[in-house]
């Protein structure tokens, strides 16, 4: 095979730790290539390397089989190498064009020349069916547009290979499929390209062959025909990963969670959640599904008293919580693992000690006459980071520090280990690999399993479907219907939350039945 | 080298490199940097005199500091501190005078006013942050105004008219005989105690104290605060009136230990606004702020003594001592360059 890229044994260290051990990585010219690994298994770490950004300590690397040093990204640039990046680096007032040629300019004596930039743009916008408009300013772009633009900036740059990371994490299902199929318009153009993902299903769908990391250790390439998903979770995670929670019936008991009638209304004053009513009990998860922005989050935040009532009633327990301070309904029995970690659930700032102890630091035994005892807190950190595997250095770093994974551990150990009689857990997955999923998972039907409340809200349907023992779908502020599982579709659950009742959608089979 | 090694040359370097500029602006101003400098290091360290006048200028820049770096690990830019330290000023000098109880009564009961009038007008710009979000920065501007012509206004109002108040009794005066025959008659007083006790009370704020997590919490992420059940609004405005007692007793350094009175302030004392680069240089952390002031305060009284000594004009030692802060506090440039250099001797 003809390889446009070879990483040889390529060792990385960051003093005592070994980032990088002895891993190749063979990119054959034509190929989408994926590499698979755990949050902070070192793929971003071998894709830095690659991109001149670190230097390795041993290991080779070959451009078309000529061995070549990498000492920093313009070297990168100049063999053809282009990465689009997680986080895209575009300037928001610019626009598209401006954006790509930044940093080299063409110019005409003296004056940038935005005209010829912006027909080479449209150019190869057109040949990659990117449909892109160069004069398009960056923030009147969606997400999956600005990540054309990346996109379009390496290839601009005469990029030959092109790295992905990550791509997919902030995209809707229907960007992904069209990222899918540039992608392949990419490879017909004869370009190669390497794919950083943990997801599985993106893999199976788009890939030609997977390199697996684990640990910072290269465990093998596969070739994706060959393969399936189950094997790749394996091989990542080294272990056996059940895909189907596995979980018994559920138990459920008297009502913990009551809302009636509860109307919210957003930041700019429009009501998000009209007039809706739930009930969750205790020995059973309900499950929320829904599209993001029908009222999801104004509803979590109503109730964990971040945000105003605007009438309505919510009660834990019985008592009446509307209305009330969020340590008073912290008190009454509410864990609440937040939407967004970064904003809510941790002070980054602060150790993940500190963090261990933000929702109970005020009362004995971690502070006593307003003087805080960190001993204690340690110990406590200690037992959270060794019972929810939070992969960190100590109770001494910083919680900025951890990967997305172990910040979500840090919480959910934090919110599980005060054992709520209530738990909200809203998208505790988000952005996890299967691994992290699985685990999540595990305890959250632990939690139900001790006779707990469990509310999840969540985006992926899967994820819906597989832990809860009920379904509530909400949309537009209501919650539409509630569904058992087992006895519903993913393509019923899709059709309530776009809004059809499930009357209408068994009337409408119904109709197609008859026209048949 | 190592970390450590990298940790100890930065100051050192950045110092010698103000020196140096310094050095070379004097020598295009057709003055003696050699004789310049001998001036400062005498007007520092060359007597005793000196030094006790030296620490003597240190005590307010402490508490400044601390004023500024406390509201700061909450999240907060006092940049009030100097109306703060006025109306401190004043209330000392007040309290002082009019009252006659014996010392171990009426000295606390003045710094207290002190204290307690600095917080008061640092609660203003507190209540309005936590319940209008109006910007601290623009309130704490505009009250260092209010307080500067109040104060002028108050000081003819007691003293019958005239630009100058009475002199505080004995027994509210920081004035120490034994620290000022020690050092040969400076003006030295007691305030240097007050200033590092109040620097302990700001570590063990912050680093002891349920408040010290809370405020520490809040600067850092006012969500997570809330999440936590935090009371956000009550932090901020307890952050600035802690701040501003600070700055309160850095005005009763003046009133009860270098002055003993106040007169009508014609401008800024300048040495709240100096409180800001005193807290960055320092970190925002107690003993950083030690540091930031010894800086400041031996620069400010030791830089006097060059135009006597070594006839540099005023406004050619005004630049040097700016250079050697503005070095001292662009350390960060040469840490880079010295990583560069270890990388450079790495690859050989």
């Amino acid at each position: 095979m003809e390889y446009v890229i070879e990483m040889l044994n390529i060792t990385k260290e960051f003093g005592n730790f070994r980032a990088n051990d002895n891993i190749t990585l063979q990119l054959a010219k034509g190929e989408i290539h994926a590499l698979l690994g755990e949050n902070g298994a070192g793929k971003s770490t071998l894709m830095n390397v690659l991109f001149g950004l670190y230097q390795p300590e041993e290991g080779e690397i070959r451009v078309n089989g000529k061995k070549v040093n990498i000492s920093n990204p313009n070297v990168a640039n100049d063999l053809g190498i282009g990465m689009v990046h997680q986080h895209f680096m575009l300037v928001e007032n610019l626009t598209v064009t401006e954006n790509i040629i930044l940093g080299s300019e063409p110019k005409k004596m003296g004056v940038v020349n935005i005209k010829d930039a912006a027909k080479k743009v449209a150019e190869i916008s057109k040949l990659y069916g990117l449909n892109v408009d160069p004069y398009a300013k960056i923030e009147d772009i969606s997400v999956g547009m600005q990540q054309r633009v990346e996109i379009l900036k390496t290839l601009y740059r005469g990029a030959n290979i092109l790295i992905f990371d990550e791509p997919t994490a902030s995209l809707t299902p229907q960007e992904i499929q069209e990222l899918i199929g540039i992608m392949k318009k990419l490879i017909t153009e004869g370009k190669s390209i390497i794919l950083i993902t943990h997801k599985l299903q993106e893999i199976m769908d788009v890939s030609d062959r997977v390199t697996v990391i684990r640990k910072g250790q290269g465990i093998g390439t596969v070739v994706t025909s060959e393969t399936n998903p189950e094997e790749l979770a394996t091989l990542m995670v080294g272990r056996q990963v059940t895909f189907k929670t596995e979980k018994g019936p559920a138990n459920p008991k008297e009502e913990v969670l009551h809302v009636e009638d509860l109307v919210v209304t957003d930041n700019r004053g429009i009501e998000k959640v009209k007039g809706l009513n739930l009930s969750v009990r205790r020995g059973e998860i309900v499950g929320l599904a829904g599209i993001d922005g029908n009222g999801q989050t104004e509803l979590i935040e109503a109730i964990a008293g971040l945000r105003k009532v605007k009438s309505g009633k919510i009660t834990i327990n019985s008592k009446d919580i509307t209305g009330k301070k969020p340590r008073q309904i912290t008190e009454s029995g509410l864990g609440h693992i937040p939407q967004d970690r970064h904003k809510h659930g941790l002070v980054l700032d602060f150790s993940v000690g500190y963090n261990s102890a933000l929702q109970e630091y005020y009362h004995e035994p971690y502070s006593k006459n307003g003087i805080m005892d960190y001993g204690i807190i340690s110990e406590k950190a200690k037992s959270i980071i060794e019972e929810y595997d939070v992969r960190t250095q100590g109770e001494h770093e910083l919680a900025r520090a951890l990967s997305g994974g172990n910040q979500q551990k840090l919480i959910i150990g934090r919110e599980v280990s005060r054992d709520p009689d209530f738990l909200i857990a809203a998208l505790p997955t988000r952005g996890l690999d299967v691994g992290a999923i699985e685990f999540i998972h595990k305890r959250l039907i632990e939690q139900r399993d001790n006779g707990k409340a469990v509310f999840l809200i969540s985006f992926e349907l899967d994820e819906v479907m597989n832990v809860s023992d009920r379904i509530a779908v909400i949309h537009d502020g209501q919650i539409v219907d509630t569904v058992i599982p087992s006895e519903t579709t993913e393509q019923e659950l899709g059709l309530l939350m776009a809004g059809h009742s499930t009357k209408e959608t068994s009337m409408k089979e119904g109709v197609d039945r008859d026209v048949k | 080298m190592s970390n450590r090694v990298v940790n100890l040359l930065v100051p050192i370097i950045s110092i010698i490199l103000g020196l140096l500029v310094g050095a070379i602006v004097m020598l295009f101003s057709g003055y003696d940097p050699v004789s310049g400098y001998i001036a400062l290091w005498n007007g520092i360290f060359g007597d005793s005199y000196a030094i006790g006048e030296t620490i003597r200028q240190i005590s307010p820049y402490i508490l400044a500091g601390l004023a500024v770096a406390f509201a700061f690990r909450s999240g907060l830019f006092n940049i009030g501190v100097e109306g703060q330290l006025m109306v401190g000023w004043f209330t000392a000098v007040y309290v002082g005078a009019a009252f006659e109880l014996p010392m171990i009564i009426h000295l606390p009961i003045t710094l207290l006013a002190a204290a307690l009038a600095g917080a008061l007008w640092g609660l203003v710009p507190g209540i309005l942050k936590a319940t209008l979000k109006v910007h601290e920065v623009i309130v704490t501007i505009m009250m260092n105004y209010v307080a500067l012509h109040v104060v002028n206004a108050l000081i003819k109002t007691v003293s019958g008219g005239s630009y100058k108040t009475d002199k505080i009794q004995p027994t509210a005066s920081l004035r120490s005989d034994f620290l000022s025959n020690l050092t040969d008659y400076s003006t030295l007083h007691y305030g240097i105690f007050v200033a590092l006790a109040m620097v302990a009370v700001m570590w063990f704020l912050l680093e002891k104290t349920k408040t010290g997590f809370e405020l520490k919490a809040v600067g850092f992420n006012e969500n997570a605060s809330q999440y936590a059940g935090m009371n956000v609004k009550k932090n901020i405005i307890l952050s600035m009136v802690i701040s501003g007692a600070f700055a309160g007793l850095a005005g009763a350094m003046e009133g009860l230990g270098t002055f003993g009175s106040m007169t009508t302030q014609g401008g800024f004392t300048g040495i709240g606004f100096d409180g800001i680069a005193v807290a960055l240089l320092g970190a925002n952390t107690p003993l950083g702020v030690i540091f930031g002031a010894s800086l400041f305060g031996s620069l400010k009284y030791g830089a006097n003594n060059m135009p006597n000594a070594a006839n540099i004009p005023l406004e050619i030692v005004s630049i040097v001592v700016a250079l050697i802060i503005f070095f001292v506090a662009s350390g960060y440039i040469i840490r880079v360059g010295l990583q560069r250099l270890n990388k450079k001797k790495e690859a050989k």
